[in-house]
């Protein structure tokens, strides 16, 4: 993807072109998912991920993350739809094709690890050994228990193992079957915060050693954003978007994506014209956009998104770059210091949704900033997000039938 | 003290333990997992001979066992004999008596094993066989020892049942409960005091060498 101008072509084109690889028209050694019924879980998924990416599926609880996880490793059977990996048909609805998970050869950790209790370390990663004669699997295990860092762990059971340990245990059993895909749900809900950085940071470097594809299913943004090369969103069984994690934060498909990956500052407006030119009509306001206008008709209505980022804070009494760049004016409504980070909320009289952005603390205090106070932002051309395919957020707003006001710079006020 | 009588009753307990065991398994496994239509009726007919008084189930195996009764005729035009009064008349009547005994305490075992580690193991590789083998059946192990333990010891004190199918013919259905019964009837009290302290002796090894069994696990659930 080249620029915000091309995203909304560029993400439709994402999401369609996946159908295909569905079909394996793609690459062969990588997973290719499309399952779609109507209930009584929903879906209507279509992703793919490539030997050696991580994709992660992001969403909240109910979203269908871990039942298309489960339809994967075969403990599902969806009513429509193709799986593919490797090469090989996994699932197949309309051919009643169903390899038992025994025949995929997935690697899956589960949420709680599922570590069969009786066995040690080592037997349980012997257990996913069968595929090698009987003499080497001891070894075998030892092998990979040391490969996740446990070695001298492998007599324990279970319940005398650490969360992270038996987290490893997990993933040395899922990878000791040497398996066509990993597959990882929530693989790091069950640890502590410092435990999960390291397991993170090993399963960085771990990437490096498989060229499999990886499913990661989280519902920490955070985490999915540092570890996967792709995010795949889903709401209700639906998958909305997939992009790599920069792409979707700054180019969210739809306000429906937006606000499922948390991020605020999506508004509605409306495409209006003049023989100067075109812009965007926010309330009183009427904002230049650097790309996507162009292919809007006027009087279109479309939902934006601008990026916290983007917002510029004019400075009191001394003009500063870009504030001649859609200046707006709205009143502090909210003010969260986080350390050294603050972060502020904007009302405006003319729509409900606040405009929300962070800037260092000690800038919030030299300019002043408090509850209350009118001030004035830039919203940076570049930055704005045109959403043409989607439902505006909210109708109402854009309806106030609003003279041309010439936006009014308050900066040097 | 009746030699004869214990012998009967170790015979009927050990047998009943044996062929119980894969009924128990199979009932106790399908109840705790599976979801069918009718699931509640076969769980409350399993449980009905906990709360039935054992004359009441007696008298009804009894009737059943008749030759007039098809049951009974079934059984004869199996076989050539009748069922009641004979040591496999008061077998039968054992199992039926017995198996909520055996199912219970194994379908509460299957029903504590997270239905994530067997998928788990199918993931690993391992046929369903294989994870019945190797993962279920280790894990149900306390609740297939306590099954066995309460069913011999059922058993072996089983009364009602026994005396209503099987009368108290000697070397044939004189169970060690029964003969204790007939010594008090006779004013044998002290030959009644022998043999309840062998029947009290025994359940109490029974308990123990089972309990000890179940006890070996040196894994807890993490």
């Amino acid at each position: 993807m080249g620029s915000p101008g091309d995203a909304g072509g560029a993400v439709a084109e994402s999401n369609r072109g996946v159908r295909p690889e569905a079909n394996g028209q793609r690459d062969r050694s990588g997973l290719a998912v499309s399952l779609h019924q109507p209930g009584p879980i929903p879906l209507a998924a279509d992703f793919h991920c490539e030997a050696g990416e991580l994709l992660a599926l992001v969403g909240p609880s109910g979203s269908g993350k871990t039942t298309l996880l489960r339809a994967i490793a075969g403990l599902y059977r969806p009513a429509g739809g193709v799986i593919r990996c490797a090469g090989e048909t996994w699932f197949d609805a309309a051919a009643g094709r169903s390899l038992r998970p025994q025949q995929r050869r997935v690697g899956l950790v589960f949420q709680d690890y599922a570590l069969f209790p009786h066995l040690t370390a080592r037997g349980n990663v012997m257990v996913a050994l069968d595929h090698l004669p009987a003499a080497e699997r001891r070894l075998a295990a030892e092998q990979w228990l040391a490969r996740v860092r446990l070695d001298g762990l492998a007599d324990r059971h279970p319940a005398a193992l650490s969360g992270g340990q038996r987290q490893r245990v997990a993933l040395a059993r899922a990878l000791a079957r040497n398996p066509r895909v990993l597959l990882l749900d929530e693989p790091f809900s069950a640890v502590d915060q410092v435990t999960r950085r390291r397991l993170q940071r090993e399963l960085a470097l771990l990437r490096d050693e498989i060229r499999i594809p990886i499913v990661l299913v989280t519902h920490d943004l955070d985490e999915a954003a540092a570890l996967a090369d792709r995010l795949c969103v889903l709401h209700a069984g639906r998958s909305l978007q997939q992009a790599p994690a920069e792409e979707l934060f700054r180019w969210p498909a739809s306000p429906a994506v937006a606000r499922l990956l948390d991020r605020h500052n999506v508004f509605a407006g409306r495409v209006a014209d003049d023989s100067s030119g075109r812009w965007l009509q926010w309330g009183p306001w009427r904002l230049e956009v650097t790309h996507g206008l162009e292919r809007l008709s006027p009087g279109q209505r479309v939902s934006w998104y601008l990026p916290p980022s983007d917002v510029v804070l004019h400075r009191r009494g001394r003009p500063s770059r870009g504030e001649r760049e859609n200046p707006v004016q709205g009143r502090v409504v909210e003010m969260a210091v986080l350390g050294g980070i603050t972060f502020v909320a904007l009302a405006f009289d003319h729509c409900d949704d606040t405009l929300r952005f962070e800037l260092p603390t000690h800038a919030a205090r030299r300019n002043g900033l408090a509850q209350g106070e009118r001030v004035s932002v830039s919203l940076l051309a570049a930055g704005i997000h045109l959403m043409p395919g989607a439902r505006p957020v909210d109708d109402e707003p854009v309806d106030i039938d609003l003279p041309d006001i010439k936006p009014v710079d308050l900066s040097d006020r | 003290m009746d030699w004869t009588a214990l012998s009967v009753s170790l015979r009927l307990s050990a047998l009943t333990c044996l062929l119980l065991l894969p009924v128990g398994l199979w009932l106790g496994r399908a109840l705790a997992l599976s979801r069918f239509r009718g699931r509640a009726l076969c769980e409350a007919l399993v449980a009905l001979p906990l709360v039935m008084p054992p004359t009441v189930l007696g008298f009804y195996l009894m009737q059943a066992f008749g030759v007039q009764a098809p049951f009974g005729a079934f059984w004869q035009s199996l076989t050539g004999g009748g069922l009641n009064f004979t040591f496999t008349g008061i077998l039968l009547a054992s199992l039926v008596a017995n198996l909520p005994f055996a199912v219970q305490p194994i379908q509460r075992a299957f029903e504590t094993i997270p239905p994530n580690l067997r998928e788990a193991a199918w993931c690993s590789g391992l046929s369903a066989s294989q994870t019945l083998w190797r993962i279920e059946l280790p894990l149900v192990w306390p609740g297939l020892v306590s099954a066995l333990a309460l069913t011999f010891a059922h058993t072996l004190g089983e009364f009602g049942v026994i005396l209503m199918v099987g009368g108290a013919i000697d070397g044939e259905t004189r169970t060690l409960a029964i003969a204790i019964y007939d010594r008090v009837q006779a004013f044998d009290e002290s030959g009644a005091a022998v043999m309840s302290a062998m029947l009290l002796l025994v359940s109490f090894l029974t308990i123990g060498v089972v309990y000890g069994l179940a006890g070996r696990r040196r894994w807890r659930r993490g």
